[in-house]
């Protein structure tokens, strides 16, 4: 096990930098002059060039990279082009409003998603199973803010139960009040993937020798399920959905901004409107690392869970 | 990205046509007999096609120009009111007409980049799959890379730092779908590669490219249709998300992703029908894809 966090932290270093490596060049290499993109075309070449000198953009790429990366570990993104302001000082209230919206999002989607997914699997090949399976699929496929106008739509205008943006602020109530909407619009998203893995863990299991083993000696159905299906089924299956959270980080750009909900991806959304790089950079890098973290964290995880990988045994 | 990731996501083709009672061309007609009998699939079809055609040629579909703006017209209320259909939006122009020529910009963006992206993925794939190695090492980190990020957060990047042309939003999404296609034909061909029939070609002394492109690929060609419908559909989806950020298309163009990004705050005033039907129009589509998606992976997959 030693050696394979080792290898996994190892890598992950790699990654990351290769993660940095690939934001700067996308964002800065690319947008030829970023004093015209600030001024506009109607500025005087003069001026544009002046600016340029100021953000220190004419020099060579692979210093520019280094004077970037080297602030950037510092937590220095370097100020925004809108707010003149360090970046990091958006940062932090942002990533928190996004993480209240994430973990809402998740306290919904798991248990449902493993609820639909084990339930469908138990219904292998039945209409049930092709219900889930196909309404799970489309909505993993619908764009967020499609479901979110019709959430809004019902719940927010016609019906006015619940608010229809803000970000989370004032009592706990209040807060979670905010959060149900963005939330279930995530959910929708979600669910068809992690219902997917559920499924399919627990077909695996339910396929499995110790499965069959328990049903010829006698044990009844719901034990069978309980002491060995779920039991085998559940952890690997919830490792799994770990490793793909960069799909909800993704989710959060569109579904922050149709609710107006100042996270990071409202951030990065409206730093990418108004071509404000180093905002985008920031918030990007921050995103990337987190979702590389988690990624990380559930292979971990999933190596854990796997006695082999464990006990260090060689393949 | 995810769906590489899924445990009951093929990785071998099952290579129908080496089975020896059937010739390939009974198999073909076998497969396309299934497809035909499967009413999801069909019900797919018929949607897709209809965009298709709303697409090519939105006149013969839409009433009126989807351009024009009359004031004095602004949100009449839906259904059939004075000749707009679905009414009219802030600025007076008929929602239909609009939801209809709204097709254009995702009919051509949504293929266009999920072409690019196989063919991306197919020469990647085959190569890591093939070569191995130091090859394969290096290219699987830098994907690694990619696929933490979330696939519209890499395309946002890019649209921001280029310009937000059709031509620039094409390529974006296909190079990132690049890598994500290349993961399930490396996966395909790891498996293909050991199998007698390369073998035997490498003993006849053939070219790499040759095994690659004219051995391996044909029966790695049914993962490859698999993971072509799946990524359509998600193409469809990055893009709708890029035009609602406001990325990629023009302002005031009849995009739905656009369309609802504009229109979206007119909600609140209680117009549901400018944001609405752009939002069905969408779902339809991409429901649509994902019939045909899960009509074709079931084919393959048994």
């Amino acid at each position: 096990m030693g050696r394979y966090v080792l290898r996994r932290l190892g890598l992950a270093v790699i990654t990351l930098f290769i993660l940095s490596m690939v934001v700067f060049f996308v964002a800065s290499v690319l947008p030829g002059s970023v004093g015209r993109a600030i001024l506009g075309p109607f500025a005087d070449q003069a001026s544009v060039e002046k600016l340029n000198d100021e953000l220190g953009v004419n020099g060579p790429f692979w210093k520019r990279y280094f004077d970037w990366i080297t602030s950037a570990l510092t937590g220095d993104f370097g100020d925004s082009y809108k707010f003149k302001q360090p970046v990091m000082d958006f940062i932090p209230t942002a990533l928190v409003a996004s993480l209240k919206l994430a973990v809402a999002t998740l306290i919904i989607v798991v248990p449902l998603g493993i609820l639909g997914g084990t339930f469908a699997a138990l219904r292998q090949g039945k209409a049930a199973d092709r219900a889930i399976t196909i309404a799970g699929l489309s909505l993993a496929v619908t764009p967020e803010f499609v479901i979110g106008i019709l959430l809004i739509l019902v719940f927010a205008v016609k019906l006015g139960w619940l608010p229809s943006n803000g970000t989370p602020n004032g009592s706990i109530g209040q807060q979670i009040e905010v959060l149900i909407l963005p939330a279930i619009t995530l959910t929708a998203v979600l669910f068809g993937y992690l219902s997917r893995m559920a499924r399919a863990g627990t077909i695996e299991a339910l396929e499995a020798d110790y499965t069959r083993t328990a049903t010829l000696k006698g044990l009844p159905r719901r034990t069978v399920l309980r002491r060995h299906v779920l039991r085998n089924s559940l952890l690997p299956t919830i490792a799994v959905i770990a490793s793909q959270m960069s799909y909800l980080l993704g989710g959060l750009l569109v579904t922050e901004t149709l609710f107006n909900y100042r996270g990071l991806g409202l951030l990065i959304s409206d730093a990418a409107r108004g071509r404000d790089i180093p905002m985008l950079m920031g918030a990007v890098f921050i995103i990337g690392a987190i979702s590389m973290v988690l990624i990380l964290l559930a292979d971990l995880l999933i190596a854990w869970l796997n006695p082999r990988v464990r006990l260090g045994s060689k393949q | 990205m995810s769906t590489t990731a899924v445990p009951n996501e093929p990785t071998t083709a099952p290579a129908p046509a080496s089975a020896p009672a059937y010739s390939a061309a009974e198999v073909r007609r076998e497969m396309r007999g299934q497809l035909l009998r499967s009413k999801t699939f069909i019900l797919g079809v018929v949607i897709i096609l209809f965009w298709v055609f709303c697409a090519i040629a939105p006149g013969f579909v839409a009433n009126r120009d989807p351009a024009k703006q009359d004031p004095s017209k602004k949100w009449l209320r839906p259904f059939f009111n004075e000749g707009f259909w679905l009414g009219a939006d802030r600025k007076g122009s008929d929602v239909f007409s609009r939801v209809i020529y709204g097709a254009r910009e995702i009919m051509i963006i949504a293929p266009a980049a999920t072409i690019i992206g196989t063919l991306i993925g197919i020469v990647l794939g085959l190569s890591m799959g093939y070569f191995r190695g130091a090859l394969d090492d290096i290219i699987s980190r830098i994907i690694e890379a990619l696929m933490s990020l979330p696939v519209i957060l890499v395309a946002l990047l890019a649209l921001t730092a280029l310009s937000g042309s059709r031509l620039t939003i094409i390529l974006v999404i296909g190079f990132l779908f690049g890598p994500i296609i290349a993961r399930t034909v490396r996966a395909s061909v790891i498996s293909e590669r050991n199998l007698d029939y390369v073998r035997a070609a490498e003993l006849r002394g053939e070219r790499s490219w040759y095994i690659m492109f004219a051995e391996i690929l044909p029966n790695v060609f049914g993962p490859i249709v698999v993971e072509f419908t799946v990524r359509l559909g998600y193409a469809v989806f990055t893009m709708a998300g890029l035009a609602f950020i406001g990325l990629g298309t023009e302002p005031g163009s009849p995009d739905w992703g656009r369309t609802i990004f504009e229109e979206r705050n007119s909600l609140y005033s209680d117009v549901w029908w400018t944001t609405l039907f752009p939002a069905l129009a969408l779902a339809s589509l991409v429901v649509a894809i994902n019939l045909v998606a899960d009509a074709v992976q079931g084919l393959i997959d048994r």
